[in-house]
């Protein structure tokens, strides 16, 4: 009994001695914020055809380039689904997304038709997160989060004087995607009358997208840091 | 001097090429009674002249991304399939004119056929009767329609809001092209998927025509 109360006493005063030395606890770590940027098309699959000349996969892959290099300076950890002229699954882009584990997943686009900037989200039916995802469907449990980031995206866009569309589509590839995903595609800039102001190729204009698309993917970071 | 043997191939080779051209001449002869009798050259029945209808179309438009309710009056069959062709005709004819909201080539003929068929899945109560319709592209629109994903979802959307709008018993939609499914329509719309009537709605009515 004498030996038992003896050790006792011995082991709480080493560990009140230790808690008084131990350093304050190290302040938690930000969580990761990754951006999935997939340059839509590549390879034999040329996509549409620009005004320019210019295929879209080559479009799609510059402004992915862009948009990557305006997030880095940032501090943005980007993750691209390709970074030369490769053709890429749609199910492989949709794996590297979900492999990222990213808060935002980009497809980029472009097209000659329509005006300013199109946001799309997944046509699929919000559904409950499970621990079991259908591959073709997993958008469905990211849904109304996609819906957010597209707000986020269109708010930015408009303050950078860009018109911009929000619609709903079927999108084979991001339907696969485990992450808020927004598909962005680029039309020309025009005015009222449909008179184009800035052309796909105007540089200015696709600094001015990729900018706004930086900005509102910061601000994303920081209402999922909040979150 | 003509050698003699020579004469006698000459006489033979001659002879061999007047029967030949006989027997061609009566082939002839009896291919084209086979094609006069194959025919039927009776008069066919006068033809008839559907009364003009209204048809309601969503016209797409690229510009703001909407599909505008408008009325059109045109003359439409009675057979809902060859109704349903017309009308979708009517609907890319509009989209082939110069000044179209939603420009995209092929007119009238770049549907080939319409289906109406039951719907798939189980039996939804509400609507018992409700049918698929079978949309059969030709391959000349497909491959000349503009790409981009605002275009080809308008264009798609455009045509289920359609066919929902004056079928209201369509309530699915399915794309074939050229009579066998495709994946996309110009390298973004999804053709494998069945669409819902439903996700077209459109955006303000239009003026009647």
């Amino acid at each position: 009994m004498r030996w038992t109360s003896w050790i006792a006493a011995v082991l709480l005063a080493a560990g009140m001695t230790a808690s008084a030395q131990a350093p304050p606890a190290p302040p938690a770590p930000q969580p990761r914020f990754v951006v999935v940027l997939d340059a839509a098309h590549g390879g034999d699959d040329y996509g549409g055809r620009l005004a320019s000349g210019q295929p879209e996969k080559a479009y799609t892959l510059t402004m992915s380039v862009r948009l990557r290099s305006q997030l880095g300076v940032r501090g943005v950890q980007v993750i691209t689904t390709r970074e030369q002229d490769t053709g890429i699954d749609l199910n492989h882009r949709a794996e590297i997304a979900n492999h990222a584990n990213a808060q935002a997943c980009i497809s980029l686009h472009a097209s000659e038709s329509g005006s300013g900037v199109h946001l799309f989200v997944s046509s699929l039916y919000p559904m409950q997160p499970s621990r079991f995802a259908p591959w073709k469907t997993a958008q469905a449990a990211w849904v109304t989060r996609s819906l957010a980031l597209a707000g986020v995206l269109n708010s930015a866009l408009l303050h950078a004087g860009v018109t911009v569309t929000l619609s709903r589509s079927s999108l084979p590839g991001v339907d696969s995607m485990a992450c808020p995903a927004v598909a962005v595609e680029m039309a020309p800039d025009r005015d009222a009358s449909l008179k184009t102001t800035a052309d796909l190729d105007n540089a200015g204009y696709q600094s001015r997208v990729a900018g706004a698309l930086a900005a509102a993917l910061l601000e994303w970071q920081t209402e999922a840091h909040a979150q | 001097m003509i050698p003699r043997h020579q004469k006698v191939i000459f006489s033979v080779l001659l002879a061999a090429s007047l029967v030949m051209a006989v027997v061609l001449w009566q082939l002839r002869d009896r291919a084209h009674q086979r094609l006069i009798a194959g025919e039927d050259s009776a008069p066919t029945n006068a033809p008839l002249v559907a009364p003009a209808e209204q048809a309601t179309l969503l016209v797409a438009n690229d510009a703001d991304n909407t599909l505008l309710a408008q009325t059109h009056s045109l003359p439409l069959p009675a057979d809902p399939g060859a109704r349903a062709r017309a009308i979708l005709g009517k609907l890319l004819d509009l989209y082939s004119t110069p000044d179209s909201s939603h420009p995209a080539p092929g007119g009238g003929n770049a549907v080939s056929q319409v289906y109406l068929l039951p719907a798939l899945g189980e039996k939804d109560p509400l609507h018992p009767d409700a049918e698929l319709a079978v949309v059969n592209l030709t391959g000349a629109f497909v491959s000349s329609h503009p790409s981009g994903l605002e275009t080809e979802t308008l264009t798609v959307l455009s045509i289920c809001g359609t066919l929902h709008a004056n079928f209201p018993r369509v309530t699915q939609v399915r794309f074939l092209v050229d009579g066998i499914e495709r994946h996309t329509l110009a390298g973004h719309a999804d053709l494998t998927r069945t669409y819902l009537a439903t996700e077209a709605v459109p955006t303000a009515e239009g003026a009647h025509q």
